[in-house]
């Protein structure tokens, strides 16, 4: 029998109800009084000196209120980048500056210069068109191959050359690897991209600036995935506003997938906008307006090589990877293509030495960031697409090879050569499983089926592992984090029993609002239903650092129980007292406070009402009240691992690929909801099959991106998709976090790509045309290419 | 400034519109029904769909104008008389086919239209109707199913939710 | 977008006198011309909408048998009212854009734009349909004149479209993964004169007829009639999506799938 309430239960979602009647609660959707709107001047250049802006014209439209440029905050910080990062020869990291408006310098297409406050949006518009710009253009920086070969040309103006950093992880295993390489009896080299993403949540970015004149309080309503985040920005780096007085707000908001974790400059210009005009101002983007200046994802060029036994044995990995950071440093960009990236290059396997070198490359686009699964996409596509490569050089089944070579569980707690410690796992089950749910054995007979259609059938596996729930602090601290990575919550027990727990996990789309209240619901035995999850507000939730990295659950939901124990920890006292018994007598369960061996109990709702109604209680030892708060610092990251396999079908005659099956079989520890969890799974393989099949960003040579709506950008469709048979009964809980839970949020953004791109190299070379490689996104024009070359 | 009329979840209203003034425009800045939404400039997200005179139609494709003397239909107006979620409203929660909601009104408002047309529609179906509807969450694998329970149809063969 | 008057005539007459000034552009459904004003890529000073003159709307069939299709009819009415009448323009029309789209979008606007990657300048160009305006008629092989450009002078406005019903007819669209607008598209239809290909989404010059194609279909209705010819890739586009080398592949493949399906 599935459970129907609490944890492990499919509790239906109680955000749903406002979201399917129309009453959700989006920045966009906000109307203060007064309210004035934002539009930005954006560049359409690539790379341009600003000679002069003239705003007198535009000052002078109708409804003008405002004009700002670069000039306004030249005296205020920039927004930095999270992570310091040390070359390899123990220089740090270049970071130039990123000011809320670019001023002397445009730096991308899409690059804010200017600002117009007006009384409506049409009028902020016509007012920007109504600037006059003075570019002076300079050479653009776009491939990242000539970033490198030419300093001559520099992305920008303040760089001596375009490399950011140039790390090597780990440095000191450079001459093993090197030497393994040398004396190894095959090794398979593969040259791959990683395409660039844009992330493409649907909500597109928004925010409204308030500021309260006689207070001198800030508001922020902004589409953040992590509201005290973007405070402690805005705050201490960029505009130095006092963090006391500044309260950010992430109501709804509609889907993040890492593009809402960063502060962004039209957040500042807002707050300083609201202050100069006394009203509120609002900013909405559209579309194109997100293409051009939402952080993107991915856009790795990576040289991958195995070193291997005849047999298939594992011996060494190699890595040189150029990652693109674009022209200004976002929040994570540096800690993507490092730390979760390199630190993840041994996969689940137990090869002895690895290597990886990342330059990081600053050109004339976009920002790069993290966005869904966040360099450990990177690391198994690489990983998974030269594993498959070196079976097939070698004449071995790409699944045995994978298992040959998979660490076993007698191996675990497990340090792998690029310094990560994985605490548990079975991958030999969900490999195992795998073959099960996907039918591998039925496979020939579908592909014979198939054969006499005409079309060219495949099956491709990827075996996966990622690390989340990025931790410790001090330990992220050491490699360079300029933040802690803890997480914290607060359980408020009300006078009438039911309760409010302010989390600062930030849920847009992940249903924390439902599964945190079975958490809540199980500890204390309590209805689901009186438990209300309060996130997203920095005036109402304590310090945490929001939600992204598969985190919300494996951090935030431990504080949330460590707060719980609080709780049931100070129950017991007064239970104790108002039972005359000793608090080591008491136990509780199932929503009561019992005295062991009788029948003496008080209530959990009349222990509350005691707390705050103290007549019969230890006043002189206990404070009265209910309401626990508890910060959590993970001991390690937790490392969810799976198998996946894609079926296709290749159309001979115009390459076009159909998805026919997508199976997964994932290890995230302990769940607590199966149907979303499922669902997350369900969207993380969409982006997934998106990224290898449909999705491609595009510059062309001057920077112009190609690729800036729905009309060239190919975003996953329903009729583009499979259903996905996905199971996660082979679980071994995380060892080091109360629930047992690793995450689940990134793993079908990671395990996904490198099996759809397996699959198709499968279908062409059981079809007789063996293809080596193709890159990402397998389009039918490229795939068509590929087997006709 | 032109002054239109139409009726909106069986509300006669009427407001203030310029020309350029889009219908979705009208609905969320006009008349505070905010949970049409607006995520793409090029007709092909989905998430302003609504319905005019009982066909699904995109809302930031449309002038206001072109609405006057109209019948529309939004999220708003889609649960039932005593504010209980509706048949489709529902299996879109039962089946978990939203997450972060901001297609969901879209995609309900499609969901409707196409059941109006084809009540018992075959999974290919459903698809092939969504192709105006972009959703970035689910991956599409329970928003079909739940537009298939909705119709009334079995779907313990699409695998859980 | 900037601003703009919008005018709902209902007569044709009333349409085109209101056209003639200067700053008036029409608009049909408006899915392509939206997008374009929010772009600000225009800047009329006042739309005639063309949605409102009730003998605009809606299909007939003509004397000589042809389906006659009011200028302003949306692709949804011309998918559910050809069903029977011609399917091959049923189905044509049932995979433009989406639902929502087919049911605003209209086959006047569509052909006065002539997108070189949409659905209707095939239909159009393949039947040999005559374009009525209010001011004259226009055979498709005098009407389409290259990527976003026809024989319309300015103010004219195509009342109806006359598509003689061929014996056979199939169109193949192979879309282009974002838009969903043609990559190619191939719409083949077998008169009893001959046979004539359109070709769509393929072309810097828009719309064309693949004239091989249409020899060798005469003479033999067949997808083997067509094997040994190779389509030019000469002048066709190039982009994100495809190289002109695998358009003109397309093409191929998709005149031999369109004459499979109609025969």
């Amino acid at each position: 029998m599935p459970k129907d309430h609490g944890i492990g239960a499919s509790s239906k979602r109680r955000e749903d109800v406002r979201f399917l009647t129309g009453k959700g609660n989006y920045t966009a959707d906000i109307t203060l009084y007064g309210q004035t709107y934002a539009a930005f001047a954006r560049s359409n250049v690539a790379h341009a000196k600003i000679k002069s802006i003239d705003t007198s014209a535009a000052e002078a439209m109708p409804g003008v209120l405002a004009v700002f440029t670069g000039a306004d905050f030249a005296d205020v910080g920039g927004n930095p980048a999270g992570w310091l990062i040390q070359s390899r020869n123990g220089e740090t990291m270049k970071e130039p500056k990123r000011p809320v408006l670019a001023h002397g310098e445009v730096c991308h297409v899409g690059d804010a210069y200017a600002a117009v406050i007006a009384e409506t949006v049409a009028q902020a518009r016509n007012a920007v068109e109504a600037l006059v710009v003075d570019f002076e253009e300079l050479p653009a920086v776009v491939d990242m191959a000539d970033a490198v070969a030419d300093n001559s040309k520099r992305a920008r103006t303040e760089l001596t050359d375009n490399i950011c950093f140039d790390w090597g992880w780990i440095e000191d295993n450079r001459a093993a690897v090197d030497a393994a390489f040398a004396s190894a009896p095959h090794v398979t080299t593969l040259e791959l991209v990683n395409n660039r993403l844009v992330p493409n949540a649907m909500e597109p970015r928004a925010s409204i600036g308030v500021y309260d004149a006689s207070t001198e309080d800030y508001k922020l309503y902004t589409t953040s995935q992590n509201p005290h985040l973007t405070r402690l920005l805005v705050a201490a780096f960029v505009m130095g506003i006092p963090e006391h007085k500044l309260n950010v707000i992430a109501p709804d908001v509609g889907g993040g997938f890492g593009s809402k974790i960063y502060h962004y400059g039209e957040e500042a210009l807002v707050l300083a906008a609201a202050k100069r005009i006394g009203r509120p101002v609002k900013w909405v983007a559209d579309r194109t307006e997100s293409f051009l200046s939402d952080a993107h994802g991915r856009d790795h060029v990576t040289k991958i090589q195995l070193a291997c036994e005849k047999d298939g044995t594992f011996l060494a990995v190699r890595t040189e990877t150029l990652a693109n950071v674009g022209a200004y440093l976002s929040n994570f960009s540096t800690a993507t293509p490092t730390f979760l990236h390199g630190t993840l290059m041994a996969g689940p396997y137990k090869t002895p030495l690895v290597y990886v070198n990342v330059k990081a490359v600053f050109t004339n686009t976009a920002p790069v960031d993290a966005y869904r699964g966040a360099g450990r996409p990177e690391a198994t596509y690489s990983l998974e697409r030269v594993i498959d490569m070196a079976a097939r050089e070698l004449n071995l089944d790409p699944w045995e090879v994978r298992r040959k070579n998979l660490i076993t569980t007698d191996m675990f707690p497990y340090t792998t050569p690029v310094a990560l410690q994985y605490d548990t796992g079975n991958y030999q089950a969900t490999l195992d499983k795998l073959i099960e749910l996907s039918d591998k054995a039925g496979f020939e007979a579908r592909a014979a089926e198939s054969a006499k259609r005409g079309k060219m059938r495949g099956l491709g596996l990827s075996t996966w592992i990622e690390a989340c729930g990025i931790a410790p602090s001090a330990l992220v601290g050491a490699l360079g984090a300029r933040v802690g990575l803890f997480d914290a919550a607060t359980v408020r027990v009300n006078p009438t029993g039911n309760i409010s727990v302010m989390v600062g996990a930030h849920s847009h789309g992940q249903g924390h609002e439902t599964v945190f209240a079975q958490v809540v619901s199980s500890m204390l035995g309590i209805p689901e239903a009186n438990i209300d999850i309060v996130h997203g507000d920095t005036a109402k939730i304590p310090f945490g650092m929001g939600s992204y990295g598969s985190r919300s659950l494996a951090v935030c939901g431990t504080a949330m129980t460590k707060a719980v124990d609080k709780i049931i920890a100070k129950g017991k006292k007064i239970a104790a007292h108002m039972l005359e018994a000793s608090e080591g007598d008491i136990e509780f369960a199932d929503g009561k406070f019992s005295v062991a061996g009788t029948d003496k109990a008080k209530t959990f709702g009349e222990i509350a009402f005691s707390a705050y109604v103290p007549h019969n209680y230890p006043l002189e030892t206990l404070e009265p009240g209910l309401e626990e708060t508890a910060f959590y610092d993970p001991a390690n990251f937790t490392y969810p691992a799976g198998a996946y396999s894609c079926e296709v079908e290749v159309d001979p005659d115009t390459g076009k690929v159909e998805i026919m099956a997508f199976t997964c079989a994932d290890d995230f520890g302990n769940v607590m909801n199966p149907m979303i969890v499922n669902g997350q799974v369900h969207g993380g393989v969409a982006q997934g099959i998106g990224q290898a099949l449909l999705e491609n960003t595009s510059y062309d040579g001057n920077g112009q991106l190609v690729t800036a709506s729905y009309m060239d950008y190919a975003m996953p469709r329903a009729d583009d998709l499979p259903n996905y048979t996905v199971d996660h009964s082979c679980n071994t809980p995380c060892t080091h976090n109360p629930l047992g839970v690793k995450g689940c949020g990134e793993a079908g953004a990671i395990g996904s790509p490198p099996a759809v791109v397996n699959a198709v190299i499968d279908a062409l070379a059981r079809a007789g045309k063996p293809v080596k490689h193709i890159d990402m996104p397998l389009s039918p024009a490229r795939v068509w290419a590929a087997m006709n070359a | 400034m032109t002054q239109v009329s139409m009726t909106v979840n069986g509300k006669a209203v009427s407001g203030d519109v310029e020309g350029r003034t889009l219908l979705v425009d009208f609905l969320r800045g006009g008349l505070h029904l905010t949970g049409t939404h607006v995520g793409c400039d090029t007709s092909q997200c989905g998430a302003c769909v609504v319905h005019v005179n009982g066909i699904a139609v995109k809302s930031c494709t449309m002038f206001a104008s072109e609405a006057a003397g109209a019948e529309v239909r939004t999220i708003e107006g889609m649960a039932n008389k005593d504010g209980s979620l509706s048949v489709i409203q529902a299996a879109f929660q039962e089946h978990h086919g939203l997450q972060c909601g901001f297609c969901t009104p879209g995609m309900v408002m499609s969901a409707a239209a196409l059941l109006k047309e084809n009540p018992k529609p075959t999974e290919h179906e459903v698809r092939a109707y969504l192709e105006g509807n972009i959703c970035r969450c689910t991956g599409y694998h329970n928003i079909v199913k739940a537009i298939m329970a909705a119709s009334g149809q079995d779907v313990a063969a699409i695998a859980a939710e | 977008m900037y601003a703009f008057e919008i005018e709902r005539p209902s007569t044709i007459g009333d349409a085109a006198s209101a056209l003639g000034h200067d700053g008036a552009q029409a608009l049909g459904g408006g899915q392509t011309l939206i997008p374009t004003l929010k772009q600000r890529l225009a800047a009329p000073e006042k739309l005639i909408s063309l949605t409102a003159i009730p003998e605009m709307q809606g299909v007939c069939i003509g004397d000589a048998g042809e389906v006659c299709i009011g200028g302003a009819t949306t692709h949804a009415t011309v998918a559910r009212e050809t069903a029977k009448s011609y399917p091959a323009l049923s189905g044509l029309a049932s995979h433009i854009g989406d639902p929502a789209v087919r049911n605003r979008g209209t086959i006047g606007g569509s052909l006065a734009n002539n997108d070189p990657s949409a659905c209707y300048p095939a239909a159009a160009l393949g039947s040999g349909a005559t374009i009525v305006t209010n001011t004259r008629k226009i055979a498709a092989d005098d009407y389409f004149q290259g990527m976003f450009t026809t024989a319309l002078e300015p103010g004219e406005i195509i009342t109806e479209v006359r598509f003689p019903v061929p014996q056979k007819a199939n169109y193949q669209k192979f879309v282009q993964p974002a838009s969903r607008f043609a990559l190619v598209g191939v719409f083949v239809a077998k008169y009893a004169d001959g046979v004539r290909v359109a070709v769509t989404g393929a072309s810097e010059d828009g719309v064309f007829r693949w004239d091989a194609a249409e020899a060798a279909l005469s003479r033999d209705f067949s997808a083997a009639a067509i094997e040994g010819l190779t389509a030019s890739a000469t002048n066709l586009i190039s982009d994100l999506h495809g190289t002109p080398a695998y358009r003109a592949h397309l093409i191929k493949v998709l005149t031999k799938r369109a004459v499979m399906a109609a025969a």
